[in-house]
This record gives structure tokens, C-alpha cells and sequence, in this order.
């Protein structure tokens, strides 16, 4: 069987691809994307320490189905504010949107 | 010995497109790569024995999320499906890149440090069945989910409704 | 709305009206309740802590002694004569309700002073007095010469109780009290006049040096407010202020309240710094001299009042100054008797015929609309009231038995005979410069050169006017002759039986050879002045000033001590002293603030590009925080 250290290394590296990936993209849906790779990590996560560690539970595993589930809500909504943003500033990167700026 | 085989396989198939993923200029590249990374994780759950998760991943995330993106990437980004690609400073990348790695070397030095007592001896691997996920997600008792599952259908309610409202277009008067 | 001028006169005068009666009426109390050994009581009616501070309290009452009593008929009966006159001097002016409520805040300053139980409160009224005084010499505050007056008065008043602060607090660090006993047990000697009680004997052993400083000090404060030299400056610039306030305050009132001061502290003199009192004298001796020569050659005639009355108070300190400690055994005896009684009398008709003469030269200033004497001449048939009183006033201040001035001068010169015949030589040849110059001033006005522009004035004396002048030579010429009579034939219940040192009967017996040698000479230097200045024209004097042209311009010019103050203050304190002072107030403290304002500024411009808008920005401090804190974490 696999160590469950190999599945965490893997949803670290995930992790923080996602996150170098949303720092670095100018792009407002390249951004989301990174989210979404960041979520499938803490996904794998959850999955595994279940499996692996607490086999008589099912508490990963519905907690990674409400996850999916989540995401693609927020995904839902984070595109329709992403439409929004393209109407008010004309413009898809992230850099447009500077009303915060001190 | 096959398991840690199709491991490494998914694990260079999600690594590397998450790579591509966040590196490449254009921007329907990267939604396909992370098509590729959605497959790769699901293939993960079907590792671990998880098929309806597997299952529900696929359709619903491989399936709707990277549809959801794709409709949201040729309705905004008209510029950079035409070619336009968008310029990353040097600067920015190495910054960032030092300070994701050394939040990697972190996180991984805590992870493996830690002693984890792997159990899965217990159970045989055997998949969990269908009626049991169906009883604990609309069972009550103790260990059900029953809550989060009404929780989440009015969620997934006002999203819609959400989105439905942000994204409608001004009427004008 | 302004209330009405007639108003505003009726309140002041009817107030103090009161006030007046009542003060004749402790007094009267007062002196005919029974004495304790001989002694009159001090009566303490009321008296309250006000502020305590540990061991010290700064107390405010009301203290009744023989001394405080004889202030408050002096000062009633002199301010309600200014009051009633008033009506007529100030009439028609603008900020006549101002002026009255002035004179009120003024007459309550200097009561408080001469009642307080409490050095401190002493000093409070003290204060007061000289902010009545600012007030009422600015009177005519649109003209400069007068805000320059009246800012001179206060600062240089006010550097002198810098000093007299100095020394209470001295005081009070080394006696641990700032009351005056009265506690009705005697302390020392047998006086009752009270002083401030306290822990005398502390002060001692911490240095015999102490007690003279302290008193020293206070001296000095007292020197400013009287007038004594160098600090004399402001009083004849005071004279821009209007004629009353001038009676009021700067001669009868406000200038003696240094005199007060050292009669209030006799006992501490007499017993703790004997040698500190030569200090007094010779500064009174100097003072007088110096004063009576600058008077010689004035021709404002209120500034001959002004010098004049610098140098009465001069024979007031050096009245009080030659108190000798007894010799024997007592510490109050005969010779420091007549010291301070004599100071004490003197102040009191000095107050009557000071005030006659300032409000008889009001009449004249009312009536020729001018100070100079160039402008007066031949008045007495105009102004006939106004001669006869201001003719008593100068008679007594001369020294002429029959008037009250005589029987205080010769007594001050008595004592200072018996202190040391040169200040007795020398006083006795100032009372003759004193004679010679009012003279001179009354010939000015009342003989002499007429002036042209006169011929056409109308000249009348309201009732108003005349009437405070009539009921003061009447006060100086029955004081005169009482006294007069008292002294030559051992009468009793005079003023020494009311106020003396030691507090019992001290019965006036004049000295008959001083007395001589003084009416004689008073009366050479009134014939002096009538030969040179009673004819039409003056050739003997025009002949003087030809002569001496420098002399007479130095003394026209006060010596100059205007000039030196100034090249003082100007060249060596503002220059040396401020500008440093202020150029480190504006460099240094306000640079450091400066700098704190600029440092604060500076750092949030430079956090301010942390607020960039950007969140990616936002996400990677996050990521960097979260992963420092997990380190911290582990760590510790």
C-alpha cells in the first residue's frame, strides 16, 4: 500500500501549485482555476487521511462530496461576479480593479 | 506494488499538469491541464477505493466545473483568446517562487515529521457500498448527514439565485 | 445695553458709602473694646483653609488687628472721597460704568490685602491690586502713552513680586506655615502685631541666614509695588492714568501696601534680621533724596505729585527701618516704638493730604484742560476752593505745625535721630527739599505767570469736586492741631495709642529741639521758594536754569533711570537672555514635535504601498504569515 506520506507530499505540492498559480496570473479565471486546483488538494487530503488512517469512518469521504459540491457552487458565483467586474471595468485582469488601492 | 505503480503515474499526471497549468500563457490551456489534473485526482479516489466519490468528481467536477470555465473564459477574456497574452514580470515569478517553496519545504518537513500510524489493515479493501452512503446522507443519527445534505441543497439554491442576480444585465431604463 | 452713567456711580459710591460706615463702625468697636494687658486683641472673625498642602495650607480670612483696622478707614474714607469725585472729573467720558467697576475691583483688592490672615492670601490680593491698578492706568486705552503705562506699572510690579514670591515660598519650605498668629498668645517681645507664625526655630538652625533672605525678599516685592528705587519707573509714567485713580491708588492706597507689608512682618524684622532692616533704610534714604531732587525740576505737575509721593513713602520705609531692638530686655520698647508708629502715622496722613493734593490738581487739570505748569498761573481767584485746600495740603506735607504733616515727620526724623543723626541730618534736609519744591509747584499754579489762553475758559468747581477736598483738609487740619497740641502737651489718645508696636498706649512726646529745627527749616525753604516763585516772572529761576542746564535737563529727565532700564532690558536680557531662549523653544522643542509630526507622516506614506489593491499581493503576505506563524509555532 501507499505510506499516507506520499498522498500528503502529493496534496502539499498540489497546494501550493494552486497557490503560486493565483499570485502570479493576472488573469481573473486563471486565478479561479488555481482555487480549484487548491481545493482538489485539500480534496485529496481528506480522502486520504480517511482511507488510510481512519477506515471505519466515513467522515472524509462525505466531507470531500460536500466539498465538490461547494466548489462548484462558489465557482457558480465567482464567474457571475467575474461577468460583472468584465462589464464595470472592461476588462479581465486583475490589475483593473484598483478602487481599494490607498 | 500496483498501487504505488498507478500512484506514480497519477501523481506525475496531476503534478505535471498543474504545472502546465499555472504556467502556460493561454488561458484555454489551462483550463484543459486542469481538466487533466481533475481526472488525475479522481483517478486518486478510485485508488483509494472511493468510487462514488470518483464518480461524483468526474461528473460533477470534470464534467460541470470545467464547463462552467470554459462558457466564463470565451464570454470575458476576448483579448486573450485572440492571442493576447499576458506578460508575467521576472520579477514577480521569482518572488513568488521562493516564497511558495520555501512554504513547501515547510509544510512537507511537518507532514513527514509526523508520525502517522497507517491502519489500513482494519478494513479489506472492499469499497463502500451505495446503500450505506444513501443511508448516512439522509439518516439522522449520530455520524449522518442528513443536515449538511438539506444545508447544502438551500446552498446550492441561493448560488444559483446568487449568480443569477449578479451576473443579469442592467436593464436600461 | 450699558447701564447708565448715573447708575454706575450710584452703585459704586453707595457700595462703598457702606462699606465706609461700616469700617468706622469696627473701628469704633474695635478701639473702645477692652484690651488684654493693654494690649488690643487681634480678632480673627473668620477664617477658612482653602487649600491644604501637606503641612503648608493657604488659609482666607478676615484678621483685625490695629494696623489692619487704621488701612480700613484709611482706604474707605479715601475711596469714597475718589468715588463722589469722580462724578464730576469723569463725567461726560466714555467707560465711566468701566471705570467705577474698576474702582470697586480695587477698593475690594487692597481691603482684602489689609485684612488677610495669610501671607499667601496677602500676596492673592496683592495681585489683584496690581491688576486693578494695569486697569485703571489704561483707562484711556486708545492713547499709547497710556497701554505703555499701564504695561509698564504691571510688568515692572510684577518682576518685584517675583522676588516677593520667591521669598514666601522660602518662607513657608523653612516655617512650615504661611499664617499670620494669631493665636492671641504672645510669641515674642509683647507685640500682637501678627507675623507669620511658624516654626521659627526650624528655620533657624537650618541657617541664620534664612529668615533675613526670605524677608529680604519680600522686601523686594515691596519696593517695587511702593515705588522705591529702581523700582520706581512706573509710578511717574502711572500718571496717564485719570486724576482719581491717581489719588486713589498710586498715593494714598496701593503704593503704601509694601509699607503695610513690613509693618505686618515687624516682629520678624525686629527679631530675626535687625541687619536686613539697614537695608531698608538706606534704600528709603536714597530713594527720598533722589526722588525729591527729580521733583525739583518737573513741570507736570502731576509728576511733581508722583516724585512727591515716592518720597513720602521713602520716610515711611526709613520710619520703619530704624527701629532699633530694644535695649532693654524687651524686644519692643521705646525705640522701636517710634519707628513704627511713626511710619504708620505718616502713611496715614500722608493718605489724607496726598489725596487732597491729586484731587485738587484734577480740579486744576479739569479746569485748564491741561498737566503742564507753563499752562497755569494765577489761579486763585478762579479756583478758590481748590486754593485753600490744596494750599492746607501743601502746608502740612511741608511740615508746618498745626498740620497733620508735621507731627509725622517730626517723628519719623526723631527716630531716625536716635538710629544715627547722619540719616536724621540728612532726612531733615529732604523734608526741606520737600517744603521747597510743593511750594514751587503752588506758586506755579496758583501765582506766578499767567497764561493767555486762560483769560477765556470758564473756570467753576462742581460741588462733586470741591466736596472731597474740603472734607479732607478738614481730616488734615484736625488731625494737625490735635495732634500737635497732644505732643507739645502730653495729651493722650492719640494716634500712638491706637496703633504701636508693641500694641499698648504709646503716648507722643515731641522732641522739642528736633521739632524746631524742623519747622524752621520748613519754613526757610517756603520762603526760598516764595522769593524765587511767587512774583510774575521768575528771574532767579531763569537764571539757575541758565546756569545749570545740565543739572536741570538730568533731573528733568529723572537721571536717566528710564534710559538705563531699557538699554537693561533691551541689550542685555532680550538680546542675551530671550533670543536664545526663544530660538531653542522654536528649533528644539518645537523641532522635535515637527519631527515626530514629519516621522509619522513619512511611515504611513511608506506603509501606504501596502494598500495597493492587490490581491495577490494581499494572498502572498498571507501565505508568507501563515508559514511564519506555523515556525513560531514549532519553535517554541
Amino acid at each position: 500500500m501507499v505510506p499516507v506520506e506520499c498522498y500528503f507530499v502529493l496534496s502539499a505540492l498540489l497546494f501550493f501549485i494552486g497557490v503560486y498559480g493565483f499570485v502570479t496570473r493576472r488573469n481573473l479565471i486563471a486565478m479561479l482555476i488555481s482555487v480549484e486546483l487548491v481545493l482538489n488538494a485539500v480534496d485529496i487530503n481528506f480522502a486520504a487521511i480517511n482511507r488510510l488512517l481512519y477506515p471505519n469512518g466515513m467522515e472524509g469521504m462525505f466531507m470531500t462530496l460536500f466539498v465538490i459540491g461547494v466548489a462548484a457552487a462558489e465557482s457558480a458565483v465567482a464567474i457571475a461576479i467575474i461577468i460583472n467586474v468584465y462589464r464595470n471595468f472592461k476588462s479581465d485582469k486583475v490589475d483593473a480593479i484598483t478602487n481599494m488601492k490607498g | 506494488m500496483a498501487n504505488i505503480f498507478m500512484f506514480c503515474i497519477l501523481a506525475i499526471v496531476i503534478l505535471g499538469s498543474a504545472l502546465l497549468c499555472v504556467t502556460t500563457k493561454r488561458i484555454m490551456r489551462a483550463a484543459t491541464f486542469m481538466l487533466f489534473v481533475l481526472f488525475g485526482v479522481a483517478g486518486i479516489y478510485f485508488l483509494l477505493d472511493y468510487t462514488f466519490l470518483g464518480a461524483a468528481q468526474i461528473s460533477v467536477y470534470a464534467g460541470g466545473v470545467t464547463m462552467i470555465y470554459v462558457f466564463a473564459i470565451q464570454l470575458v477574456s476576448k483579448q486573450t483568446l485572440q492571442g493576447m497574452v499576458e506578460k508575467i514580470k521576472a520579477s514577480r515569478i521569482i518572488g513568488n517562487g521562493l516564497v511558495v517553496l520555501a512554504s513547501i519545504i515547510v509544510v512537507c518537513l511537518i507532514l513527514v515529521k509526523t508520525g502517522f500510524v497507517t491502519n489500513f489493515d482494519a478494513v479489506a479493501d472492499a469499497e463502500i457500498s451505495m446503500k450505506e452512503i444513501g443511508y448516512a446522507l439522509v439518516g439522522s443519527e449520530k455520524y449522518q448527514y442528513v443536515l449538511p445534505f438539506e444545508f447544502i441543497s438551500l446552498f446550492l439554491l441561493a448560488c444559483i439565485i446568487g449568480g443569477l442576480v449578479v451576473a443579469r444585465k442592467e436593464e436600461k431604463e | 445695553m450699558k447701564m447708565q452713567h448715573k447708575t454706575a456711580g450710584l452703585i459704586g459710591t453707595c457700595s462703598l458709602g457702606l462699606v465706609t460706615i461700616l469700617s468706622y463702625w469696627t473701628a469704633f468697636e474695635y478701639f473702645t473694646a477692652d484690651r488684654v494687658n493693654g494690649i488690643y486683641q487681634t480678632i480673627v472673625p473668620y477664617n477658612f483653609t482653602w487649600l491644604p498642602l501637606g503641612n503648608l495650607h493657604f488659609d482666607m480670612g478676615i484678621l483685625l488687628d490695629p494696623i489692619s483696622v487704621m488701612m480700613l478707614i484709611v482706604i474707605s474714607t479715601v475711596s469714597l472721597m475718589v468715588h463722589i469725585y469722580s462724578f464730576g472729573y469723569m463725567h461726560g467720558e466714555k467707560g465711566f460704568q468701566r471705570y467705577y467697576a474698576f474702582l470697586s475691583l480695587f477698593t475690594m483688592s487692597m481691603l482684602g490685602l489689609v485684612l488677610a490672615t495669610n501671607i499667601f492670601q496677602m500676596y492673592m490680593f496683592w495681585e489683584l491690586v496690581g491688576v486693578s491698578s494695569y486697569l485703571l492706568i489704561g483707562f484711556y486705552y486708545p492713547l499709547k502713552p497710556a497701554i505703555a503705562a499701564s504695561k509698564k506699572a504691571f510688568i515692572v510690579t510684577r518682576f518685584a513680586d517675583m522676588f516677593f514670591l520667591i521669598g514666601i515660598l522660602t518662607f513657608g519650605y523653612f516655617t512650615d506655615s504661611f499664617s499670620f498668629s494669631f493665636a492671641g498668645d504672645i510669641v515674642m517681645g509683647q507685640g500682637t502685631t501678627p507675623f507669620i507664625e511658624g516654626n521659627m526655630a526650624k528655620a533657624v538652625t537650618a541657617g541664620a541666614f534664612i529668615i533675613p533672605t526670605a524677608l529680604t525678599l519680600m522686601f523686594i516685592g515691596g519696593a517695587g509695588k511702593s515705588a522705591m528705587f529702581p523700582l520706581h519707573i512706573w509710578l511717574p509714567d502711572a500718571m496717564e492714568g485719570p486724576t482719581p485713580v491717581s489719588a486713589l491708588i498710586h498715593a494714598a492706597t496701593m503704593v503704601v501696601a509694601g509699607v503695610f507689608q513690613i509693618a505686618r512682618m515687624f516682629p520678624l524684622w525686629i527679631e530675626y534680621a535687625p541687619q536686613a532692616m539697614s537695608i531698608v533704610v538706606w534704600v528709603g534714604v536714597f530713594t527720598a533724596f533722589y526722588a525729591a531732587a527729580v521733583a525739583c525740576a518737573q513741570s507736570d505737575i502731576k509728576r511733581v505729585l508722583a516724585f512727591s509721593t515716592i518720597s513720602q513713602i521713602a520716610f515711611m520705609m526709613v520710619a520703619l527701618g530704624v527701629s532699633l531692638p530694644g535695649h532693654h530686655g524687651a524686644v519692643l520698647d521705646d525705640h522701636a516704638q517710634l519707628g513704627y508708629m511713626a511710619g504708620m502715622f505718616h502713611l496715614f496722613t500722608h493718605a489724607m493730604f496726598k489725596a487732597c493734593l491729586f484731587l485738587g490738581a484734577g480740579c486744576i487739570i479739569h479746569a485748564v484742560h491741561s498737566n503742564e505748569m507753563e499752562k497755569m498761573g494765577q489761579l486763585r481767584n478762579r479756583l478758590p476752593i481748590t486754593h485753600w485746600t490744596f494750599l492746607i495740603s501743601c502746608l502740612a506735607i511741608a511740615g508746618i505745625p498745626f498740620f497733620s504733616g508735621f507731627s509725622s515727620k517730626d517723628e519719623i526724623i526723631t527716630a531716625c535721630m536716635e538710629y544715627s543723626p547722619v540719616v536724621g541730618y540728612i532726612m531733615t534736609g529732604i523734608a526741606a527739599m520737600t517744603a521747597f519744591y510743593m511750594f514751587r509747584l503752588y506758586y506755579g499754579i496758583f501765582w506766578g505767570t499767567p497764561c493767555k489762553e486762560n483769560e477765556h475758559h470758564e473756570m467753576h468747581e462742581p460741588v462733586v469736586m470741591w466736596l472731597p477736598l474740603v472734607v479732607l483738609s478738614v481730616i488734615t487740619v484736625g488731625v494737625g492741631v490735635y495732634t500737635t497740641l497732644a505732643g507739645f502737651l502730653g495729651w493722650g489718645g492719640s494716634f500712638g495709642s491706637f496703633v504701636s508696636a508693641s500694641g499698648q498706649d504709646y503716648t507722643i512726646h515731641f522732641d522739642t529741639k528736633v521739632a524746631a529745627t524742623s519747622t524752621i527749616i520748613a519754613i526757610l525753604s517756603i520762603c526760598l521758594a516764595t522769593y524765587i516763585y511767587k512774583g510774575e516772572k521768575q528771574p532767579i529761576a531763569d537764571r539757575l536754569y541758565k546756569t545749570f542746564p545740565k543739572l536741570h535737563r538730568a533731573a528733568y529727565k529723572r537721571f536717566y533711570q528710564d534710559e538705563i532700564w531699557q538699554y537693561v532690558t533691551h541689550r542685555i536680557i532680550f538680546r542675551c537672555v530671550s533670543t536664545p531662549i526663544a530660538w531653542f523653544d522654536r528649533h528644539i522643542v518645537d523641532g522635535t514635535f515637527n519631527f515626530m509630526a514629519w516621522g509619522a507622516n513619512e511611515g504611513g506614506e511608506s506603509l501606504r504601498s501596502w494598500q495597493s489593491g492587490d490581491v495577490r499581493q494581499y494572498a502572498v503576505w498571507f501565505i508568507t504569515g501563515s508559514v511564519a506563524l506555523t515556525l513560531i509555532l514549532l519553535a517554541l
